[in-house]
C-alpha cells in the first residue's frame, strides 16, 4: 500500500480551512447504495462480493469523478495498513476487520480520489463518503451526490418507489443519508451544560457518537453529530436540519467559553497553558492523555489565550499521534510498548516546528 | 463467561433456581436459556436494531417478533424474518418485498415515515425495459394508491389516509 499516492493522505480536511474550523473540526457525509439482485453483504457469497467489486471499479474507471481513485483491496492488506486507513477515517473499524483475527473477506476494498471515497462491500455494497473541512454540509454534501449520481447511471442500485434506497439495515433506508459533524465541545463540558444539551439531540432527532462514529468513545471532548433517521425527509431537509442544531450548538458552545472567560479566567487560562506545557515537554503519552491535553490547547487557541500552535498543527496530531499512525512513521508494531514514548517525541517535534508560541 | 451448558457461546443470562432447598445459579447463553424456557426477550435487545429501538425508547415492542410470519423466506435470498430478527440486516433487496408489511411498520416507528421523499432515482436500463423490476411502472403504482386512499377515507381510517395523500403526492 502507498499512502502517497494520496494527496494529504486522503485527509484534505485537516488543513482546517472550513468555516468555525477551530470548533467544528469536520463535516462527513455518507450515503448507504445496494447493487441491484446481489445479496446483501450479510447473504453475499465471495463471488458475489467480487461481481461488487467488479462493478464499482468498472463504473469508476468509465466515471469523471473517480476515474483516477487510488483503490486499496484491504483483503490483500495487513492489518497495521488497515488499521491506518481507519485512523484516517477512510474505512470503518468493520471494513477494515479490525474486530477480528482473520483478514477481511475478498471485495472488501475502498476506492479514493481527492475528498471522496466509496466503501465497497461494508454493510452496505457501497458506502459513498466524504469529509470536509470545518462546518460545510453543502460542499460536502454536493461532492458526494454528485459522485453518488455518476456512479448509479453507470450501476442499478437497489431502489424501492415506497421505501426509497434499500440498505442492509432498514435504519439506513429511505435516503441512505448520514451527515455528521466532528465538533469540539469543551466549554459546553466544563460548565457541564453538555448534558442537557446531548438530550436535546436526541429529541429533535440527531444523535452524537464519539470520534470514530458508532459504537466509539467520547474522548477529548469530541463529538460526532448526525442524522438518526433517514426516511420520510428530503436529503436537504435533513442536511438543514442538522445545520440548524449544529450552529446552536456551535453558539451554545461559544456562550459556554464566554461565563467561562468571564467567571474564571486565570484557571482556564492556567489549564490550557499546562495543556500546552505538558504537551511540549512530556516523555511519554498514551492515545488518550493526548487527546485531552490537545482538547485543552485547542481550547486555549479558540479562546485566544495560546497565541499557537495552528488549528492546522492541532488537527495533524490528532490523526498522526494514533497508534497505528505511530507504529508506521517509527517501523515498529502496533503492540510495541515504547509507543508512548515515541507518541511523546512525535509531539515535541511537530510543537517545536511551531513558530511564536511563547509565554507572553 | 462461558454458558454452563453449552460451553460454547458467552453467557449472557444468570438463571437462578431453588433445588432440593438450595439455590443453584446456572449463566446461560440466549438459545441454552430457550430451550430451558426461559423467556429472554434479549433476542430484540441484543440486535443493532434492538438497541436502535431502546435508545428511541420503543425497545422490546411486539411488533419486531412478528411469530407466525417466521418461516416466510424471501424467494430471492432465502432470509426469514427470524434471520432478520437475530441479525439486524436484511438478506437483500427483495427482502423489502417479501416482508413489505412488517417492515413498513418498523421503518414507520424507526424514521416516523415509511414513505421516501428524497432524491427519486431511476436505475440504468429501466427505460428500455430491461430492469430488474425494483421499480414498478410508476403509473400503475398511483392508481393502486388511490384505490387505497379511496377504502381508507371510506373507512375512516384517516391516518393511513394521510399518508397514503402523502405518498401519491411525491408520485405526482
Amino acid at each position: 500500500m502507498d499512502l502517497t499516492l494520496l494527496p494529504d493522505g486522503g485527509m484534505r480536511w485537516l488543513d482546517a480551512s472550513g468555516p468555525k474550523s477551530t470548533i467544528v473540526l469536520s463535516t462527513r457525509i455518507r450515503l448507504a447504495r445496494n447493487v441491484r439482485g446481489i445479496p446483501f453483504s450479510q447473504r453475499a457469497k465471495d463471488a458475489d462480493r467480487k461481481a461488487v467489486l467488479d462493478r464499482v471499479q468498472e463504473a469508476a474507471a468509465a466515471s469523471d469523478h473517480l476515474s483516477s481513485a487510488v483503490a486499496f483491496h484491504l483483503d490483500e492488506m495487513e492489518r497495521p495498513e488497515r488499521q491506518l486507513l481507519h485512523e484516517r477515517h477512510l474505512i470503518s473499524k468493520e471494513l477494515a476487520g479490525l474486530e477480528r483475527e482473520s483478514p477481511p473477506r475478498p471485495g472488501a476494498a475502498l476506492l479514493v480520489q481527492d475528498q471522496v471515497g466509496v466503501m465497497v462491500n461494508e454493510e452496505d455494497h457501497l458506502r459513498l463518503h466524504g469529509m470536509w473541512s470545518g462546518f460545510d454540509l453543502e460542499d460536502a454534501y454536493a461532492a458526494v451526490e454528485s459522485v453518488d449520481g455518476e456512479l448509479g447511471k453507470l450501476i442499478p442500485f437497489a431502489f424501492h418507489p415506497e421505501f426509497g434506497y434499500l440498505t442492509s439495515c432498514p435504519t439506513n433506508a429511505g435516503t441512505g443519508l448520514r451527515a455528521s459533524v466532528l465538533i469540539h465541545l469543551p466549554g459546553l463540558v466544563l460548565t457541564k451544560e453538555i448534558n442537557k444539551v446531548l438530550q436535546g439531540l436526541s429529541q429533535v432527532g440527531l444523535t452524537f457518537r464519539g470520534l470514530y462514529g458508532e459504537g466509539s468513545e467520547v474522548v477529548g471532548n469530541f463529538f460526532q453529530l448526525s442524522n438518526q433517521t433517514t426516511l420520510g425527509k428530503t436529503e436537504d431537509e435533513l442536511i438543514d436540519h442538522l445545520g440548524k442544531i449544529v450552529r446552536q450548538v456551535v453558539e451554545y458552545e461559544e456562550q459556554a467559553r464566554d461565563v467561562l472567560l468571564r467567571t474564571a479566567p486565570e484557571e482556564v487560562e492556567d489549564k490550557t497553558w499546562r495543556a500546552y506545557g505538558l504537551l511540549k515537554h512530556a516523555r511519554r503519552l498514551t492515545f488518550e492523555e493526548t487527546m485531552n491535553l490537545l482538547s485543552g490547547v485547542r481550547l486555549g487557541v479558540g479562546l485566544k489565550l495560546l497565541p499557537g500552535p495552528g488549528v492546522y498543527t492541532l488537527n495533524k496530531l490528532l490523526i498522526y499521534t494514533q497508534l497505528a499512525h505511530l507504529a508506521a512513521m517509527d517501523g515498529r508494531s502496533t503492540g510495541d510498548r515504547e509507543l508512548p514514548t515515541v507518541r511523546a517525541a512525535f509531539v515535541r517535534r511537530l510543537l517545536e516546528d511551531e513558530p511564536n508560541v511563547e509565554p507572553r | 463467561m462461558l454458558c454452563d451448558n453449552c460451553k460454547e457461546r458467552d453467557a449472557i443470562i444468570n438463571l437462578t433456581q431453588v433445588e432440593h432447598d438450595s439455590k443453584v445459579t446456572l449463566h446461560l447463553c440466549e438459545q441454552c436459556a430457550q430451550l430451558k424456557g426461559v423467556e429472554t426477550g434479549g433476542a430484540v435487545l441484543k440486535t443493532p436494531l434492538g438497541g436502535f429501538l431502546t435508545a428511541l425508547g420503543k425497545g422490546g415492542g411486539g411488533a419486531l417478533v412478528p411469530t407466525p410470519a417466521d418461516g416466510v423466506r424471501c424467494p430471492s435470498c432465502g432470509s426469514t424474518l427470524r434471520d432478520f430478527r437475530d441479525s439486524g440486516r436484511l438478506g437483500c433487496d427483495q427482502c423489502y418485498a417479501t416482508f413489505d408489511a412488517h417492515l413498513r411498520d418498523l421503518l414507520r416507528r424507526l424514521h416516523g415515515s415509511s414513505q421516501h421523499v428524497g432524491e427519486r432515482y431511476e436505475a440504468p436500463g429501466d427505460l428500455d425495459g430491461a430492469g430488474g423490476g425494483s421499480a414498478a411502472d410508476p403509473r400503475s403504482h398511483l392508481l393502486e394508491l388511490k384505490a387505497q386512499l379511496r377504502r381508507a377515507v371510506e373507512g375512516e381510517n384517516f391516518e393511513l389516509a394521510a399518508e397514503l395523500r402523502d405518498r401519491i403526492r411525491v408520485l405526482e
